[in-house]
C-alpha cells in the first residue's frame, strides 16, 4: 500500500469529516427529541402533583360536589368518583362481551374479505371522534329519554368496542394453530375448542387489551359533557339519573374563575392520572405475564 | 326436546362433516357481534345526518363555508370552524412530525439499552394521559407562560409573517396548536418506533457495512423501507387532532372568525361542538352543531380510511419485496 493510501486512513479528508459531522448532528436531534418528550411529561405531571397534592384530602375523596355552597363548607368530589366508576364499569359491561365475540368471528370463523371488512370496520369506528360519539348517543337516547348514566355508559362502551375487539384478535391469532387441530382431533366441537381451549389461552391478553380501553375511557370527557353531565347533587348509584364523572368534573372546575376550583381540578386531574398510570401498570404486567403463558404453551 | 337430540348426534363419534348446534349457535352469535360493528358505524351516521337534517334542509350545503354562528339571528355556518380545525391540526402535525420521527430514531437506533424501555414507556404515558388533563395544563400553566413570554418573542422576531402578529390573550390558535402537538406526538413516535425496529436488520447491517454513517443508514434504508407506514402514522395523529375536542376547547378562546393571526383566539369544528353543549336554546342551533359533527365524522372517516388504505399498500407491497 502506497504512503498516500495510508494517510487516507490515518487523517479522514474533510468529506468524510463532513458525513460525520452531519451523523453527530443528527443523532444530536434524535437525542434533544426524545429528551423534550420526557421533559414534557415531567413538566405536566409534576404540575399535576404539585397543585393538586395540596388539594387532596379525605374531605375530597368522601365529600360531595354541593352546589352554592359556603366556600368554608368542606367539598370533595365524592359525586364523581362513583360516577365513573359506575359508567365505566357498565361501558365494560357492555363492551367486553360483545367485542371478544366480535374477535372470535373474525378470527375463527370468518372468510379472508369478511375479516377485511369487519377490521377495517373497527378501525373506521376507532377514529370517529369522541365529540360526534357524545352527540350520536344524543340524538339516539338523549333526545327522547334526557340524560342517564346509561348513555354515557353506551357512549363509552361504543369507544371501548374496536379496542377490546383489535387487542383480542391480536391475541387469538398469536394462538398455534396446533392447539385447535389437537382439540378438533380429540373430537371436540368448534364451538367447545374455541371456547374451551383457545380463548383461556389468551386470557391475559384480552384482560390487558380491557384495561387499556378502561385506562383509555376513564379520562374521556366528550361524551359524557353532552349525554350525562346535568347531575343532581350529592353522591348518586343510579345510572338511570345522569351521573357526575371525574373528567367532566374536571372539565367545568377548570372553566371556572374561582381558584379554589381550579385547586380542587387538579386533585382530580391528579386521582385521575393515578388511576390510569395504575390501570396501564396492571395492563403492561398482565401482558408480560401472558406472553409468557402463550410461549410456553407453543412449545 | 329437539335440541337435546342434536346435542347427543354431536356426540357419536365417527360422524363426518355435519353442522353441529353449538357450533351453529357461536358462529351465529358472533356474527351478530360482528354484523353489529357494521351496524353501528351505519347507525352513527345515520343518526348524525337525521339530527342534522334541519339545518342541512335550512342552510343546504353553503353551511359548509358560510362564516357565522350567530343564534340571535338564526345564521349558522362551519366556514370559521372547519378553518381552525384545518389550520390547528396541520400546524400540530408540521411541529411534531419531525419531533416524533426524533423520538422513533432514538428509541429504535440509538438509545442506550439501559434507557430504551423506561423512555419508551414515558412516551406510551405521554399517550395515556386524557385530553382534559393535559387541557387543564394547558389553561392554566402552558397558556400564561406563553402569553408572558413566548408569543410576544415570536411576534417580535417573526412579526413580519403575518401568522405571529400581535399576541394579547392566552388562550388562543397557538395555544391549542401545542396542545395537539403533544397530545399527537407519542401517537406518531410510537406508531414509528414499531416501524423502524421491523425494517430487516440484514438491510440495516449491509449500509452499515458499506460504510454509511448510522444517519446515512436511517436516511438511506430506515426511512424508505418504512415511509408509507409513518404517512399513515402521521394521518392518524392528523385524524386524532381533528377529533379533539376538550383540550382544544379549554385552550383555544372561543372565537368565530377567521384571523390568520395565531395569537387571536379561534374555534373548531370539536371544540365548538363542546363549548355548545349546554346553549341548545333553539332547535337550527342544535342542529347546527350536529351538521358540524356531520363534516367532522366525514372528515375523519376520510383521513381513517386513507390511512389504512396506505398501510395495506404498504404492506402488500413489502409482502411481494420479501
Amino acid at each position: 500500500m502506497s504512503s498516500a493510501d495510508l494517510s487516507m486512513l490515518q487523517r479522514p479528508n474533510d468529506r468524510l469529516r463532513r458525513r460525520r459531522l452531519v451523523n453527530r448532528s443528527m443523532e444530536l436531534l434524535a437525542w434533544l427529541a426524545a429528551a423534550l418528550a420526557v421533559l414534557i411529561l415531567g413538566v405536566v405531571i409534576w404540575s399535576v402533583a404539585r397543585r393538586g397534592a395540596s388539594a387532596l384530602s379525605f374531605d375530597f375523596l368522601t365529600k360531595a360536589q354541593a352546589q352554592y355552597a359556603p366556600p368554608n363548607v368542606p367539598q370533595g368530589l365524592a359525586n364523581a368518583f362513583v360516577g365513573t366508576f359506575v359508567i365505566v364499569g357498565l361501558a365494560t359491561l357492555m363492551a367486553l362481551p360483545v367485542g371478544i365475540l366480535i374477535a372470535i368471528y373474525v378470527n375463527e370463523f370468518a372468510s379472508r374479505g369478511i375479516r377485511n371488512v369487519v377490521t377495517l370496520t373497527l378501525d373506521v369506528l376507532a377514529g370517529v371522534p369522541a365529540i360526534v360519539i357524545g352527540f350520536f348517543v344524543f340524538v339516539l337516547i338523549v333526545v327522547g329519554h334526557g340524560q342517564s348514566g346509561y348513555a354515557g355508559a353506551f357512549a363509552l362502551a361504543v369507544l371501548m368496542l374496536p379496542l377490546v375487539s383489535r387487542s383480542t384478535i391480536e391475541v387469538l391469532a398469536l394462538v398455534p394453530d396446533s392447539l385447535r387441530e389437537a382439540a378438533l382431533g380429540v373430537g371436540a366441537p368448534r364451538w367447545r375448542a374455541t371456547l374451551g381451549i383457545v380463548l383461556p389461552q389468551t386470557i391475559g391478553g384480552v384482560l390487558t387489551g380491557a384495561t387499556l380501553a378502561v385506562a383509555r375511557v376513564a379520562g374521556e370527557t366528550a361524551p359524557l359533557l353532552i349525554v350525562s353531565s346535568l347531575a343532581a347533587s350529592g353522591t348518586h348509584w343510579n345510572p338511570a339519573q345522569p351521573l357526575q364523572s371525574v373528567p367532566v368534573a374536571i372539565y367545568e372546575l377548570a372553566d371556572s374563575p374561582d381558584p379554589a376550583d381550579h385547586a380542587r381540578a387538579w386533585a382530580a386531574a391528579l386521582v385521575l392520572i393515578l388511576f390510569i398510570l395504575f390501570v396501564s401498570l396492571t395492563a403492561r404486567w398482565l401482558a408480560t405475564r401472558s406472553r409468557r403463558k402463550i410461549a410456553q404453551a407453543s412449545r | 326436546m329437539a335440541s337435546l337430540d342434536v346435542t347427543d348426534a354431536a356426540r357419536r363419534p365417527f360422524t363426518g362433516r355435519r353442522v353441529r348446534f353449538g357450533d351453529l349457535v357461536l358462529q351465529s352469535v358472533a356474527g351478530f357481534a360482528a354484523l353489529g360493528a357494521l351496524v353501528l358505524v351505519g347507525l352513527i351516521a345515520w343518526k348524525v345526518i337525521q339530527g342534522a337534517r334541519l339545518s342541512i334542509s335550512t342552510f343546504g350545503i353553503s353551511f359548509v363555508w358560510h362564516v357565522a354562528w350567530d343564534p340571535v339571528h338564526n345564521q349558522f355556518g362551519a366556514g370559521s370552524f372547519l378553518f381552525g380545525t384545518v389550520v390547528t391540526s396541520v400546524a400540530a402535525l408540521v411541529i411534531a412530525t419531525p419531533i416524533a420521527i426524533g423520538i422513533a430514531v432514538f428509541l429504535s437506533e440509538l438509545a442506550p439499552r439501559g434507557i430504551r424501555g423506561p423512555v419508551t414507556a414515558l412516551v406510551e404515558t405521554l399517550a395515556a394521559i386524557p385530553s382534559v388533563v393535559i387541557g387543564l395544563w394547558g389553561l392554566l400553566v402552558l397558556a400564561p407562560l406563553l402569553r408572558d413570554h413566548v408569543d410576544p418573542a415570536l411576534h417580535r422576531s417573526l412579526g413580519f409573517v403575518p401568522l405571529f402578529g400581535p399576541a394579547s390573550y392566552g388562550s388562543n390558535v397557538f395555544t391549542a396548536i401545542v396542545v395537539l402537538t403533544i397530545m399527537i406526538l407519542p401517537i406518531i413516535a410510537s406508531i414509528s418506533r414499531e416501524l423502524f425496529l421491523g425494517v430487516p436488520s440484514e438491510l440495516k447491517e449491509g449500509a452499515l457495512g458499506l460504510g454509511t454513517t448510522r444517519w446515512e443508514m436511517i436516511r438511506g434504508v430506515v426511512f424508505p423501507y418504512t415511509r408509507g407506514g409513518v404517512a399513515a402514522a402521521m394521518i392518524l395523529g392528523f385524524g386524532r387532532a381533528i377529533g379533539e375536542a376538550i383540550a382544544v376547547a379549554l385552550v383555544i378562546g372561543g372565537f368565530t372568525g377567521i384571523s390568520v393571526n395565531f395569537f387571536n383566539p379561534g374555534n373548531t369544528l370539536a371544540s365548538q361542538m363542546a363549548q355548545n353543549y349546554a346553549g341548545l336554546q333553539t332547535a337550527v342551533a342544535t342542529s347546527s352543531l350536529l351538521y358540524l359533527g356531520l363534516i367532522l365524522l366525514v372528515f375523519s372517516i376520510l383521513v381513517n380510511l386513507f390511512a389504512q388504505f396506505i398501510v395495506r399498500r404498504a404492506a402488500r407491497r413489502q409482502g411481494l419485496a420479501r
